[in-house]
């Protein structure tokens, strides 16, 4: 079963760096289209008295092609991508799931477990994202991308074989604080790549040339669109990481090392995650402050996150020393 | 930190004839400080100097790695000590950022709790002269009731949905029927700032009233304690508690039980002990690593084990004595390192006095399950082949110097200056459970047997459950203002042009205070059957 699971990873990356391919093709060949067009149709002008001074773009109206597309190579190209990144989907369930029945245990109990759970999830919201707005597709050029190089790492530098728990992890608080987290940060993962997508469109929108802004050139979502995908995202994950690592890893850590809070490097990174995550919920609240500048606090987040998955677990020694990386 | 987005501007008062400076200044800086601007910078700072704790050695988490730091990096560990970098959660600089971010939040919540008060106090503003101007809009349609009538229906239909809501009669004989909802968006904000506040009060009471200490507790019930300060290997008390407001308990060990994985790696640790709280009878109890054993007013965490050995010496003299030392773990499979100390031996029965140069100490590592190669690596962290391997010295052992000295390793000091001499050959010598070694001097040394012992962490903090309690509340504060939507909606009732007919003409607006996407479909839902010709949908839930 180990095996099958190992298998089932490698055909996984494989799935996931195809439907990459894909994404790329639509993204090359795909010309400014019917749907970046439609898109890029001005957001139905709102009347404003007393409104709030930028305009809402209201994201339950979906952005949808005019008139029935024919299909072209870019097009093509997108929807094949679509079909395998689910594919990728299916095998990513399968490859933690074969993981969890050879080790008769949830598969959350290393680094290399966690990488590939927290993809997952990461996975699944941009599939559901895609599901309800098919118009965002060509964001999984990035979001395939970032779940590609990441499963890469957890296989390169993180693989660890099938072994029980160590005794600190046998509680029922495992389950609540690591699912937790780890959905959280599945969902700040795929957060990062709307984010990434608003700052390189804005800046195109706004004139920039330079290199990464000219791959605005061809996102035809509005950047308010992305900007507010963005930000539901993190509000989502925000309260919900804010119960993982705040709340129910305190109270296991009571139970466990009997203090709630010790500076563990891990438990300083999770605070540093949520103070900067917290900032950006500020930031964006605050109509003195441009979104731009918001939606950089949240790429640092980001920043911070992927700093305790590999900082923390490589370079420094705690209590959280599960990893197992490199053994 | 104020997050809500449409504060109105509130009118500048005309400057005072002869403003005093340093008041000036005083509020300058206290606006700049209670802004969102600094607010966000403090936040920043905060995380910035969060990071040092997590690349440098803390003390209050791990001394013996604060010390290996000094021995590692002798010229930089002064200075980063120097700047709190040892103790950065402890640090002024530290404090100072939190401080002030809290002095930001209180200055900026404050006064929003005042106008929240207020304005849950109030009733929603009557509707705008142009109702098409608000972002959503309901052009004017009839309904056959009479204006006061249609008014109330909408009035109700809006109170079954929670709005505030309020009925103003107008000039005309016409009514306008305004509603407000979504307060505790804001009732959740400063719900979630208070809970921070909240949780910090509760860190600092907890650091004040709190005491914790850590032991090895050897099996056997010759090994109990008693709790008091002196018994611990290492223990830090609040600055607000003394020595006697320790509570009273006693513990000892009877049992202690580890399973292994094929791996080494432990599976399960399980401490079974004998308990007395107060006055009162040892009970039998018995804990393990996720669940600590609760007393009245401290808790006992098992965080670890290893193997204590039980050596006995026999001097020169015939005269025996035992010792159980625990020796501490270098790797997970439990080669452990320590020493055995027998300071008053070898005494002239004669003289009855003690010769220092005749003390004598031994240095071993102790392997569960000795390997077949002779490796001083253990195997397995279970005693499935048991070895001892010691070495002897004899000298004095410097002990009574009156410095603290490790109780784990044998004075350096008095081994460099010749003072202890080691007396065994160039390998040390492999002892088995049972096993005897005779010193040069006829001397001898019985290896008895091992006991398990397990490491505790024994805590109390007063504020544990405030915590907890501040922090779900701060969760639940922070799902209301993310998730809740502050919205105003306006119907205005007119009579219908046609008196005769009677009926009502009825035109509504909508304003989302919020970012809210979904207004425009709540809107719809609430105006589409209210306004709608066909009428009396509001009656049919």
């Amino acid at each position: 079963m180990a095996e099958l699971s190992n298998q089932l990873m490698a055909l996984t990356v494989l799935a996931y760096l195809a439907a990459m391919v894909c994404y790329a093709g639509e993204y090359a060949f795909g010309k400014r289209s019917r749907i970046g067009k439609a898109a890029a149709r001005p957001a139905r002008q709102l009347v404003g008295a007393g409104a709030p001074a930028d305009a809402e773009v209201p994201d339950d109206v979906p952005v949808q092609p005019v008139s029935p597309p024919k299909p072209g190579r870019g097009e093509w190209s997108g929807r094949i991508a679509a079909v395998l990144n689910v594919l990728a989907l299916v095998l990513h369930l399968g490859t933690l799931a074969t993981r969890g029945i050879a080790a008769d245990r949830m598969p959350w109990g290393n680094m290399y477990e966690y990488i590939l759970s927290a993809t997952f999830v990461g996975s699944a919201v941009w599939v559901g994202v895609l599901l309800r707005r098919p118009a965002l597709r060509h964001l999984g050029l990035f979001s395939s991308l970032a779940l590609v190089v990441l499963l890469g790492a957890a296989a390169l530098v993180a693989y660890t074989p099938v072994g029980p728990l160590v005794p600190a992890l046998h509680s029922y608080w495992f389950i609540v604080h690591v699912s937790t987290v780890i959905i959280s940060s599945g969902i700040f993962l795929i957060g990062a790549v709307p984010a990434l997508m608003f700052v390189i469109k804005n800046g195109y929108d706004e004139g920039r040339r330079s290199f990464p802004y000219t791959l605005g050139k061809r996102v035809p979502t509005p950047a308010a669109v992305l900007e507010r995908l963005t930000f539901r995202l993190h509000a989502f994950a925000f309260p919900l990481f804010t119960f993982g690592a705040l709340i129910a890893g305190p109270l296991w850590a009571e139970a466990s090392w009997g203090r709630y809070w010790g500076w563990d490097p891990k438990e300083v990174w999770a605070f540093i995650s949520w103070i900067v995550y917290a900032a950006y919920l500020h930031a964006r609240a605050t109509p003195s402050v441009k979104r731009t500048v918001a939606t950089w606090i949240a790429l640092f987040g980001f920043v911070t996150m992927l700093m305790n998955l590999f900082g923390v677990n490589l370079f420094f020694e705690g209590l959280h020393s599960y990893a197992n990386a490199g053994d | 930190m104020t997050i809500v987005e449409d504060r109105p501007e509130t009118a500048e008062a005309p400057p005072p004839r002869r403003a005093n400076p340093v008041w000036g200044l005083l509020r300058n800086s206290w606006r700049q400080l209670t802004s969102m601007r600094t607010a966000l910078i403090l936040l920043f700072l905060l995380a910035v100097a969060a990071i040092p704790g997590s690349i440098f050695p803390q003390t209050a988490v791990n001394r013996e790695r604060v010390s290996q730091y000094y021995t590692a990096h002798p010229q930089l560990a002064p200075w980063v000590d120097r700047f709190g970098g040892f103790e950065v959660y402890a640090s002024p600089w530290f404090a100072a950022i939190y401080l002030l971010l809290f002095t930001s939040l209180v200055g900026c919540v404050l006064p929003r709790l005042r106008d929240h008060l207020r304005a849950l106090r109030t009733v929603p503003p009557d509707a705008p002269k142009r109702l098409d101007r608000l972002p959503q809009h309901a052009p004017a349609r009839t309904r056959p009731e009479t204006p006061a009538a249609a008014a109330e229906s909408l009035a109700r239909l809006l109170r079954r949905r929670m709005f505030r809501t309020r009925v103003r009669e107008l000039p005309d004989g016409g009514f306008s029927v305004a509603a407000e909802k979504g307060y505790l968006k804001e009732t959740g904000n400063l719900l979630f700032h208070f809970a921070m506040l909240a949780v910090l009060v509760g860190v600092g009471f907890g650091h004040w009233y709190g005491w914790h200490g850590n032991r090895i507790l050897v099996a056997g019930e010759d090994q109990g304690f008693c709790n008091a300060i002196t018994q611990y290997d290492d223990s830090a008390l609040g600055p607000w508690v003394t020595a006697a407001d320790l509570p009273k308990f006693c513990i000892r060990m009877t049992d202690f039980q580890a399973s292994y994985q094929s791996t080494g790696q432990p599976r399960s640790y399980l401490a079974t002990v004998q308990v007395k709280e107060g006055s009162g009878a040892y009970r039998g109890s018995s804990f393990t690593v996720n669940d600590p054993l609760r007393l009245h007013h401290a808790n006992v965490h098992l965080i670890g084990h290893g193997y204590a050995l039980e050596l006995r010496y026999t001097d020169r003299y015939g005269v025996t004595q035992n010792r159980v030392v625990p020796f501490l773990p270098t790797d997970g499979m439990q080669t452990s390192e320590g020493v055995a100390q027998f300071p008053d031996v070898n005494i002239d029965p004669k003289t009855n006095q003690r010769d220092d140069s005749l003390q004598v100490g031994f240095e071993g590592v102790y392997l569960p399950t000795g390997g077949t190669d002779g490796s001083a690596v253990s195997q397995f962290p279970a005693e499935n082949n048991p070895v001892l391997y010691l070495t002897a010295y004899r000298g004095n052992l410097g002990l009574d110097v009156g410095k603290a000295a490790s109780v784990y390793a044998l004075n350096r000091g008095q081994i460099n200056n010749g003072e202890l001499k080691k007396i065994s050959g160039e390998r040390p010598q492999p002892l088995r459970p049972g096993g005897t070694w005779t010193l040069d001097d006829g001397s001898k040394l019985e290896f008895v047997g091992t006991r398990e012992y397990a490491t505790l962490a024994i805590r109390y903090d007063p504020t544990q459950a405030l915590m907890l309690v501040g922090a779900a509340l701060g969760l639940a504060g922070l799902m209301l203002s993310l998730f809740g939507h502050r919205r105003r909606i306006w119907f205005r009732v007119s009579p219908a042009n046609d008196r005769e007919a009677g009926g009502s003409v009825v035109e509504a607006g909508g304003l989302p205070r919020t970012d809210y996407p979904g207004f425009a479909a709540e809107f719809a839902a609430l105006t589409g059957p209210a306004t709608d010709d066909g009428h009396a949908e509001e009656g049919t839930p």
